[in-house]
């Protein structure tokens, strides 16, 4: 064991002292996390450094016996990044170790320049990777929220919904990429098997851009729709994308296209042999709605 | 040797093919098709592939061939039943088949084909009162 963590578990209660009053004098987030939290935030930091298995040097901090401090450390940068702290904040609690150790340093080794410099750039590192270590847990928990709330978009935002026998109806809202098309591509094709549907209309009201991939993904679930058997229509194109479409060179000649979700329900209704009539009041107390015959 | 088999219908050819096409089977299906056609006078073809899981660009081409031939034999072609995953890789493939008629399954092809076949025969037959208005 290197004479630095001799030292540290040593005078432990000086250091610990010394650190917790330097955490109070810095500019912190008194509103987001009280005096005694912080206090045993510290207290279990420093423990978890003294009382490493012997062995451990501070250069490798890879080694086995590091691993509950770096354990410690994460769930610090996660309840705290849960609170509201920015990783940077997290950070500076690692880093107001430094002085405190520095003073250390200074008490065991005042005498010897040469020694002194060896410790301190051995502290100035060792920090340095445990303040590295909190900021890494910061971003890697919130590369699994990001993660986790793309999958539920994914599942969200491609519902099937069918408006007639025989018609179903996919309303799109948002970007399309390649990996959202393939489950669009998938649920719909899905949907006209499990429902027996002639007709699918998409209805891209709520996409924002359509560029030349967004197209070529459309048509190729259009054409696929058609290899099994059903016929597609594409729905809610907006004057800007129709400028856009035509200016790309885009061909959707061979697409039927109408401006509105209900031109296109009107027209498979139409294709399956059905019509929308107005009943009249005075024939049929009873019922008021129009009706599909 | 492994065959497919084609049913007659009245003037229609039933081909439902359950197993995994490999080139060969497929080659021989065409050749049996075309002279089935020309044997039976069939006005139409109808070919289920809803048990077909696996297609490859060459089985794709060889169902698009298999449609032309029918059309100059005279006889429309319907692929019914097609997978999702079939459809895609097929898309994938850059294969749309645009000569080839398709439909949900079995029931609505006949349908289809009843529909096309029977017009022919009417638009045939009027030709003479057509003129005559």
């Amino acid at each position: 064991m290197s004479k630095l963590l001799e030292a540290i578990q040593e005078n432990r209660k000086s250091i610990l002292q010394d650190w917790t009053q330097r955490l109070r004098s810095v500019d912190r987030r008194r509103d987001l996390l009280d005096d005694r939290e912080l206090d045993t935030d510290a207290g279990n930091v420093l423990s978890a450094i003294a009382d490493v298995p012997a062995g451990t040097t501070l250069e490798d901090f890879s080694a086995v016996g590091w691993q509950p401090l770096k354990e410690l450390l994460t769930n610090l940068s996660v309840s705290r990044a849960a609170k509201g702290f920015s990783p940077s904040e997290t950070a500076i609690f690692v880093f107001s170790l430094k002085p405190s150790l520095f003073t250390l340093a200074r008490q065991q080794w005042g005498k010897d320049a040469g020694e002194l410099f060896l410790e301190i750039s051995a502290i100035n590192e060792f920090v340095d990777k445990l303040a590295l270590h909190t900021t890494d847990s910061y971003i890697h928990g919130r590369d699994q929220v990001i993660a986790r709330q793309q999958e539920e978009m994914l599942e969200l935002s491609t519902p099937v919904v069918t408006l007639w026998e025989g018609i179903v109806a996919l309303p799109l809202i948002g970007t399309l990429d390649s990996a959202r098309t393939q489950v669009v591509m998938e649920s719909l094709l899905q949907a006209i098997v499990q429902t027996n549907s002639r007709f699918a209309i998409i209805d891209i009201t709520g996409v924002p851009t359509v560029d030349t991939l967004v197209a070529q993904h459309l048509l190729k679930t259009i054409t696929a729709a058609r290899l099994m058997g059903a016929e597609c229509i594409l729905s809610g194109i907006r004057p800007q994308i129709a400028q856009t479409i035509v200016h790309l060179g885009i061909n959707l000649e061979d697409v039927i296209t109408k401006s509105k979700l209900a031109d296109a329900f009107r027209l498979a209704l139409e294709r399956s042999g059905r019509k929308v009539v107005r009943v009249d009041k005075a024939n049929s107390a009873s019922t008021t709605n129009p009706r599909v015959i | 040797m492994e065959r497919i088999p084609i049913l007659r219908m009245g003037n229609y050819l039933l081909v439902t093919i359950q197993v995994d096409m490999h080139d060969k089977l497929a080659l021989t299906l065409q050749d049996d098709l075309t002279n089935r056609i020309t044997e039976a006078n069939a006005k139409g073809v109808l070919i289920d592939i809803s048990s077909l899981e696996i297609v490859d660009s060459f089985i794709g081409r060889t169902l698009a061939n298999i449609a032309s031939m029918a059309r100059v034999l005279d006889a429309e072609t319907v692929v019914v039943g097609m997978q999702p995953a079939v459809a895609i890789t097929l898309v994938e493939l850059g294969m749309s088949l645009p000569g080839i008629r398709t439909a949900l399954n079995v029931e609505s092809g006949m349908e289809y084909l009843r529909e096309t076949v029977a017009d022919h025969e009417e638009s045939d037959g009027y030709i003479g009162d057509s003129a005559e208005d």
